[in-house]
């Protein structure tokens, strides 16, 4: 029974495991293919031809493309967590008037489809002066990572018992103290999981980067792998695509298994005791 | 004084001629590979001769999707991309935002292809000149036809019978997923150039007239959707209904399929090194709709605009002449296999010699059909949208072809209300 | 911490009073000065977009005369012209695409949902190679949707897709399913691929939840004999409720919101057209700012009823204090 129940396990795990990565895997082993080649069904690279690799490079500035795309998702993520984490704060510790129409308010920005606040948020960002820039970027993806930053950290914040920041206050300590001091080490494995979604998410954005990027030099990573062409207009270029897709997702998987620990890290015992 | 007076006029007409002539435009092109390979080598050669710089800005492949990035710049009325690439059929979209051309063009438009200058004029304008040409050709296997002793279909009724006739021997052989004609079925804009081509071969119409009058509700329309929705699960495999231009490519370049409908690139790529089909591909203009029908593929192509909001309008225009002119032309014909839009150029025997086919080429151009566009004007896209989604319903026989043009006729009707405006 | 919490004296409780009352002011102010940065950037960088596009719903804009425009009230919405009603409430080209998109909402965000448990949990034992996995997991969630929606229209070709071959392969299916054109199977496949590109967003908030929760409990549980699942539906489900519900909440948000993973795999196709594919078409393929305006303000209406029936069936109180 209990062998019974450890297969079973096993298998579910596998399972899991070929369903997310398997597309991923067909990118890599198309990645090594071109031309007509694409065309037919392949589960397994017959050779390891490069080529598709260097062309994503040779023709456009690729590595630009990727710098620009952390150092976008990275500045997301700072400001999304610091705001969010003192914002949270606010509303899942401290009871005052307005708060749930204010976080309704917050959440309600996350109402409006993407590209029905494009004009405006394209006219908003031309007259900041901040049209075909990164920081015009990071302040058009805030959008999109704020309110759930917010919302999350909140959530996890109210979860934390009571007795956690009475004793503190108690001591004379300012309420920034106490989130720094007190909040910050418990919310280590919520805002770290929070902060990798908000970097993905920003990573990933495509519509705002197409829009507000004009050169190459400025784009991020989606609209670039986006204007991939071939020879010609119609052509698709498969295999640099999956070479470029692949690229990409590296960082991600390298992000993941650093923050590995602080994402199962958990909570002391002790310190949650309420 | 005097000294001083004359340095400062001195400063002033060198700020005055650096204003004037050195200059940096921007100019969107195709994004990447050969196509922006070739257009760099026009563009720059242009910077050299008049001194001034040329940025390329990459924009998205699919026409629709740059159009919709054009709009939002030219919507706000920012002025960082001097020169457009459009599509042809963008041009009634975005003429309020494009430059009159008229006085530098007018003298040379005569020389372009008919259908591809009346692209470019809107309202009584010149918006655009017109760059490259594209239309819809008929894909066929040589082998294969030689192998059944079949003829190059030359109506629609020939190529059902002959696809029919050699998917069933080629299954019989054991390749069960042979097909006999694949083309572009998803719903959007390559559907209604598919379906246009039906129609219009079967004198059908294009959808509008040049009046502007509805015209698609008529039996020979009704009777060209017919035998396309027939083609489906027949000779057609299923899937077409969301097939694009690649997907339909994939299948032919795989060999497994004797015809295919496709754009002019596709002819380079199934002839390349790695194909499988290479050296048994043939070319030939879309079938007829009939005895009386006649041959038509549907008009594409790019034209070159210039921003009404570009700073420097006249060094701009100037470019626009230059990449559109008969000698660049000439050379991304040679170069880049693009198909020239001045019509001289199809009897210049260098092209001939880089381009075997090109010859081919200009009666299926000179009797391409344009999409009701210009026409249309700003409703195109609403025109196109109610078209391919009838069509498309047709397709998938969730609608039978007369009701389905009836109710197009009247959603047509609808949108024109006061006229296309 | 907890030695430190432990270790403080006992005031006089009159001047507890006293210093509650006057830590309660300062802590409030302390709240609308850690809000104020969010709330100055979001009026900042949502503000104007926002309202500009429900101002825009009551005009009749067009994309290429943005600065000339009528006020036309509602008629964007619902108008009588000569006795025939039109507008947006009248066009059921909309109203299917309201349906669509409800559908595959519920459909996908309930899948996503049960699954992200399932994965969180199994995340969340203690197994060789955990660590992996975690990666392994939230690869979908990492490959940019434009490329991975391609990635999927390209394996779900009905002739030369991987999908294909390998189902015909296992002998599951006799002939090759035409995924994504048939409308039958289409939304389907839609939401077969969002699945797959979500389930890691779910199962990850899921996963800091259960580790936000004390370990305690299980040892109590564990230590009474009770069956894992029934600890599972008794003490773990209640205790993540909130972050779970939380994690629904964006998925719908965003889910209703869908866009891109339709546009690529359908197209422009009535038949799976969302709300937000049809408000694009209006705003930028047809130029109808008015009307694609109209339509984005109704897609914020209807999500936001969603979301308050889901809070209040979750019984969510905002104002709820900490435990």
């Amino acid at each position: 029974m209990k062998h019974l129940a450890r297969i079973g396990f096993w298998l579910l795990v596998l399972a899991i495991g070929l369903f997310s990565i398997f597309p991923f895997y067909y990118a890599i082993v198309s990645s090594f293919r071109s031309g007509a080649e694409l065309f037919s069904v392949a589960y397994l690279p017959q050779r390891l031809d490069f080529s598709n690799y260097a062309a994503v490079f040779e023709r456009q500035p690729f590595g630009r493309n990727i710098l620009n795309s952390i150092l976008v998702a990275g500045s997301v993520v700072a400001v999304s967590l610091g705001l969010g984490i003192t914002a949270a704060y606010a509303f899942g510790r401290i009871a005052f008037r307005g708060r749930s129409l204010l976080l309704m308010t917050i959440l309600a920005v996350s109402m409006f489809p993407q590209v029905a606040v494009l004009s405006g948020m394209f006219e908003l960002i031309r007259s900041l002066g901040l049209y075909n820039t990164l920081p015009g970027l990071i302040l058009a993806n805030l959008m999109l990572t704020l309110p759930f930053t917010v919302w999350v950290l909140t959530t996890f914040m109210r979860e934390l018992p009571k007795e956690i920041e009475e004793a503190a206050y108690v001591d004379g300590a300012t309420p920034w103290i106490v989130v720094r001091r007190v909040f910050l080490p418990l919310m280590a494995p919520a805002a770290v999981t929070t902060g990798l979604l908000a970097f993905i998410v920003s990573w990933n954005e495509f519509l705002f980067a197409l829009t507000f990027t004009l050169t190459n030099e400025q784009r991020t990573v989606p609209p670039a792998i986006a204007l991939m062409s071939g020879s010609t207009a119609y052509e698709l270029p498969w295999g640099t695509i999956m070479a470029a897709s692949v690229i990409v997702t590296l960082p991600i998987i390298a992000l993941v298994l650093v923050f590995q620990r602080k994402i199962v890290a958990g909570l002391t015992a002790g310190a949650v005791k309420g | 004084m005097s000294r001083s007076l004359a340095s400062l006029g001195f400063a002033a007409g060198l700020l005055v001629s650096t204003g004037a002539w050195a200059v940096e435009l921007s100019i969107s092109c195709s994004a990447l590979g050969k196509e922006y390979e070739i257009c760099k080598q026009g563009v720059d050669a242009w910077a050299q001769r008049t001194g001034n710089t040329v940025k390329i800005v990459s924009t998205p492949n699919s026409a629709t999707e740059r159009l919709a990035l054009f709009q939002q710049l030219l919507a706000a009325g920012a002025g960082d991309i001097d020169v457009f690439q459009i599509d042809v059929v963008s041009t009634g979209t975005l003429a309020q935002h494009l430059l009159d051309l008229s006085s530098k063009a007018q003298g040379s438009i005569g020389d372009h292809l008919p259908a591809m200058a009346e692209t470019s004029r809107v309202g009584g304008k010149l918006v655009a000149v017109p760059w490259f040409a594209d239309a819809g050709l008929l894909y066929y296997r040589q082998d294969l036809l030689d192998k059944y002793k079949r003829p190059v279909p030359q109506t629609w009724a020939d190529l059902t019978e002959t696809a029919r006739l050699i998917q069933e021997g080629e299954r019989k052989e054991g390749r069960g997923d042979f097909w006999g004609y694949v083309w572009q079925g998803r719903a959007y804009e390559g559907l209604a150039t598919n379906a246009l081509e039906w129609v219009a071969s079967y004198n059908g119409g294009t959808i509008v007239d040049d009046k502007g009058e509805v015209t698609i509700e008529n039996p020979k329309a009704a009777e060209a959707l017919k035998l396309a929705a027939g083609w489906v699960g027949t000779i057609t495999p299923e899937g077409v209904l969301n097939y694009t231009e690649e997907e339909s490519r994939g299948v032919f370049q795989a060999g497994n399929a004797v015809f295919m409908r496709n754009w002019p690139y596709a002819w380079a790529l199934a002839q390349g090194a790695d194909s499988t089909i290479k050296g048994k591909v043939g070319i030939a203009p879309l079938p007829k709709g009939g005895p009386d029908g006649h041959h038509a593929g549907t008009l594409g192509g790019q034209l070159l605009a210039v921003s009404k909001y570009s700073k420097n309008a006249d060094a701009a225009t100037d470019l626009v002449m230059y990449l559109t002119g008969e000698d660049e032309q000439k050379r991304r014909a040679v170069q880049g296999s693009f198909n020239p839009t001045i019509v001289s150029l199809y009897s210049d025997s260098d092209i001939a010699k880089a381009n075997p086919f090109i010859g081919d080429l200009v009666d299926v151009f000179t009797n391409a059909v344009a999409r009701p566009a210009t026409v249309t004007g700003q409703n195109y896209n609403k025109v196109s949208t109610e078209f391919f989604n009838a069509v498309h319903q047709v397709l998938s026989k969730r609608a039978e072809a007369a009701q389905a043009l009836n109710r197009l006729d009247r959603d047509l009707k609808r949108i024109k209300r006061n006229g296309w405006e | 911490m907890s030695g430190a919490i432990a270790g403080t004296g006992v005031p006089a409780p009159s001047l507890v009073r006293a210093r509650r009352s006057s830590l309660t002011r300062s802590r409030i102010r302390a709240a609308w000065l850690f809000i104020a940065p969010t709330l100055v950037i979001l009026t900042l960088i949502a503000g104007w977009p926002l309202a500009r596009t429900i101002w825009f719903s009551f005009t009749d804009a067009s994309l290429n005369s943005l600065d000339d425009y009528d006020f036309i009230g509602f008629e964007n919405y619902l108008a009588n012209y000569d006795g025939e009603w039109l507008g947006l409430l009248t066009e059921p080209d909309w109203w299917h695409s309201v349906w669509n998109t409800v559908w595959f909402t519920a459909i996908s965000v309930s899948i996503e949902t049960v699954l992200g448990i399932v994965v969180a949990l199994i995340l969340n034992a203690a197994f060789p190679g955990r660590g992996l996995m975690r990666a392994v997991i939230l690869i979908p969630w990492a490959i940019p949707t434009v490329v991975s929606a391609r990635m999927w229209n390209w394996m779900l070709h009905d002739q030369f897709g991987v999908i294909n071959d390998m189902l015909l392969r296992l002998g599951l299916i006799a002939a090759p399913i035409t995924w994504t054109a048939n409308p039958d199977t289409a939304l389907w496949t839609v939401v077969m691929v969002d699945v797959w590109k979500t389930t890691p967003f779910m199962a990850l908030l899921i996963l800091a939840a259960l580790q936000m929760l004390p370990g305690d409990i299980y040892e109590a549980a564990r230590v009474d004999g009770v069956h894992p699942v029934r600890v599972f539906f008794r003490v773990t489900l209640p205790l993540i409720k909130p972050a779970l519900l939380v994690a629904v909440i964006f998925r719908a948000l965003d889910s209703l919101r869908v866009f891109d993973l339709i546009y690529v795999l359908t197209a422009n196709s009535r038949d799976t057209a969302s709300m937000s594919v049809y408000a694009r078409q209006q705003l930028v393929d047809f130029q109808e700012v008015g009307l694609g305006s109209a339509a984005s303000t109704l897609i914020f209406l209807i999500i936001a009823l969603l979301i308050v029936i889901t809070l209040a069936l979750g019984r969510v109180r905002l104002g709820e204090d900490p435990r």
